[in-house]
């Protein structure tokens, strides 16, 4: 029987899409052994973000005020305080979750499980399939300490849908670590954009270096990415040269996302970018060599110049 | 300013398409794969030596860089090593383990025994590692050691040889900045290659390294010449006396699914749209 606490993610105040992904996985891992989860709401806003986490079925649902911007060491200690009474740890392995759960599994001597993909729970024995290699190679792996963490692959978990009801809250006290003293929080440049996030859309469009310029994703590639109500990514050549920002990066060190829809234009389909968007259902290259490496795993491949290809591709998509 | 920064080998990443599964299905075998030094751990090499020297003038060293690699004692393990010296590094150090042995818990207790022998400034890391993909050794470095971490910098100055740092550090949603009192952790991101990453209060202000496009600067000539001299400290666990309990099980190996389909190659922009309205059904 495990007992599981989700460390939800809070964004201004709100808690992000990753957390309902890691209350999928906690919800499979709670009912695979005949255990329960809750959630902990931390950082700024916990309050008010535990409200809402109230309707997905957590035994209690506890909460952490902490005011200020997000650092780990800010953090990580009253994780693990309030972790100290459940089995496993859960988190999505978002930027959030990688820097935080490893420090609370130091802190609690657990063995970390990152970016899971699947849960098994077989006669209650839990371990969890991870992808290793840049997506080449699935691993099962157990965690042998006697409390595990877990950080879950956002594009694996459905987001888990509210189910009504309202779960108690719980204040848990905020402990101080020495290590936080060390870092000064100066700022952050939240991105806002009115489409949808990569994590969670339906649909994507990335460009790669063939776009040469900023101005051409936001002249070529926006007008389709809205068209289409997509989230807009893009290759590690792309963000690089400074096209785009660096977080809309897809593949082994960016966003690895699972839309029904990918689209790739312009770019090569290098290993560590087909890492990011191989889960795709369906997936289009436009690219003008009919060799390029995404053709492996692309299911439509127009050979084509983008620049004559894009704008029409828009305008047809508008007509449907 | 004195850095140490962990290398690991890993099976050639670009080639890991070809990796295969042993007959019990419990281990990788990367037969015909070279081993290269983990990608990620390249870059932040290249921060490392940006951190400690004077970009304006050749081979202008003004601190230390120690590298650490943990697996077998053997020429690919040492070859790796030395390519980081060639590189700029100073020196090496190869603590001799059996890879089936490591996790996350094992590196980071073995680098703590490290960092408290070599008492560094700063180290830098990969934020993972390219056959495993967990982004975790660092952070459980940072805890063991009681110092902070930053994952995922791209860009970091410091004009007070590293005892204060300045850092960007790449988020989900956008990027954040930080100031960190050392000594730390410090995990890089891809964008720690771009040509104004660092600064460290010695290459004047302003200096713009040449755009790097894969990985961290090639070694000159002279640089190998030179690495060929320099040492590496061999050593064992038990010279170490680290806490060698894995946390982690590894029980099965699979290759990925094949993706199902074939790939259409269509004619023009009138028949993409047809095929993905009326066939795949997804716009
Ligand atoms: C450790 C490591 C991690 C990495 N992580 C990532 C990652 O997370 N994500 C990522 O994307 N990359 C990653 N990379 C980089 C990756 O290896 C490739 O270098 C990168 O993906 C290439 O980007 P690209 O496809 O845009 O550019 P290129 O490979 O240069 O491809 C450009 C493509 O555009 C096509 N083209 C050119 N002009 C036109 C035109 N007018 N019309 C149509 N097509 C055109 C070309 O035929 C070519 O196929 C990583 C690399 C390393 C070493
Ligand atoms: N065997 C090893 N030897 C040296 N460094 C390692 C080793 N394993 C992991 N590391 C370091 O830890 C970082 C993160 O690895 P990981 O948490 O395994 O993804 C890597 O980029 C390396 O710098």
């Amino acid at each position: 029987m495990a007992n599981v606490l989700v460390v939800a993610e809070l964004l201004e105040g709100k808690a992000r899409k990753t957390t309902l992904c890691a209350v999928t996985a906690a919800k499979q891992i709670a009912e695979g052994t005949g255990g329960s989860f809750d959630i902990l709401s931390i950082g700024e806003g916990a309050g008010a973000a535990a409200e809402e986490l109230a309707g997905y079925g957590a035994g209690k649902v506890l909460k952490a005020e902490i005011a200020g911007g997000y650092t780990c060491e800010k953090y990580a200690a009253t994780v693990a305080e309030a972790g100290k009474g459940y089995d496993v740890l859960v988190a999505c392995a978002s930027a959030y979750g990688k820097d935080l759960l490893p420090r609370v599994a130091a802190k609690l001597g657990a063995g970390v499980a990152s970016d899971i993909s699947e849960v098994h729970t077989d006669g209650g024995k839990l371990s969890y399939t991870r992808p290793m290699y840049a997506g080449n190679m699935f691993g099962t792996v157990e965690i042998l300490t006697d409390k595990q963490v877990v950080t879950v692959r956002q594009s694996e978990f459905e987001p888990a849908a509210s189910s009504g009801g309202a779960s108690p809250s719980e204040d848990v006290a905020v402990q101080t670590d020495p290590a936080a003293d060390k870092v000064e929080f100066l700022g952050v440049e939240v991105v806002k954009s009115e489409r949808p996030d990569l994590g969670d859309a339906d649909v994507v469009v990335s460009g790669g270096r063939a776009l040469k310029s900023a101005d051409n994703f936001t002249n070529v590639i926006e007008p389709l990415v809205d068209a289409l109500g997509a989230a807009m990514g893009a290759s590690r050549a792309a963000c690089d040269a400074g096209y785009v920002a660096p977080e809309l990066q897809v593949g082994q060190t960016g966003k690895v996302v699972a839309p029904k829809l990918y689209i790739a234009i312009g770019i090569s389909g290098a290993i560590q970018h087909l890492a990011g968007m191989k889960g795709s259902k369906t997936i289009v290259a436009i690219n003008k060599d009919k060799e390029a490496p995404i053709a492996q795993v692309a299911d439509y491949f127009l050979v084509a110049d983008l620049f004559d290809t894009v704008p029409a591709l828009t305008e047809a998509v508008k007509k449907l | 300013m004195k850095i140490l920064v962990s290398i690991k080998r890993v099976a050639d990443p670009d080639n890991a398409s070809k990796l295969k599964v042993s007959s019990d299905g419990t281990a990788v075998t990367s037969e015909g794969l070279e081993w290269k030094m983990n990608p990620f751990d390249d870059w932040s090499l290249e921060a490392a030596l940006r951190l400690t020297e004077n970009a304006a003038e050749k081979n202008a060293r003004v601190g230390e860089v120690v590298l650490v690699s943990i697996g077998p004692n053997d020429e690919h393990t040492q070859r790796i090593i030395r390519e980081g010296l060639a590189k700029g590094a100073e020196r090496g150090i190869l603590v001799e383990a059996d890879e089936g042995n490591l996790d996350a818990s094992v590196v980071s207790a073995i680098l703590k025994a490290i960092v408290d022998k070599e008492s560094p400034d700063l180290v830098v890391m990969g934020k993972q590692a390219a056959d495993g993909d967990s982004n975790v050794a660092g952070t459980e470095l940072a805890e063991k050691l009681g110092w902070p971490v930053i994952n995922s910098a791209m860009k970091i100055l410091t004009s007070d040889d590293g005892k204060t740092l300045e850092v960007k550090r790449e988020l989900d949603t956008g990027v954040a900045t930080v100031k960190v009192t050392g000594p730390a952790v410090i995990t890089t991101s891809d964008r720690i290659l771009q040509p104004d990453s660092v600064q460290n209060g010695v290459t004047p202000d302003g200096h713009q390294y040449a755009k790097l496009e894969v990985g961290g600067r090639y070694a000159s000539l002279k640089g190998i010449m030179q690495a060929k001299k320099k040492p590496i400290d061999q050593m064992s666990l038990g010279d170490l006396g680290v806490d060698t309990a894995k946390s982690l099980n590894y029980k099965k190996f699979e290759l990925p699914p094949a993706r199902s389909g074939q790939t259409t190659f269509v004619e023009d922009v009138a028949d993409l749209v047809d095929k993905l309205h009326n066939t795949a059904k997804v716009i």
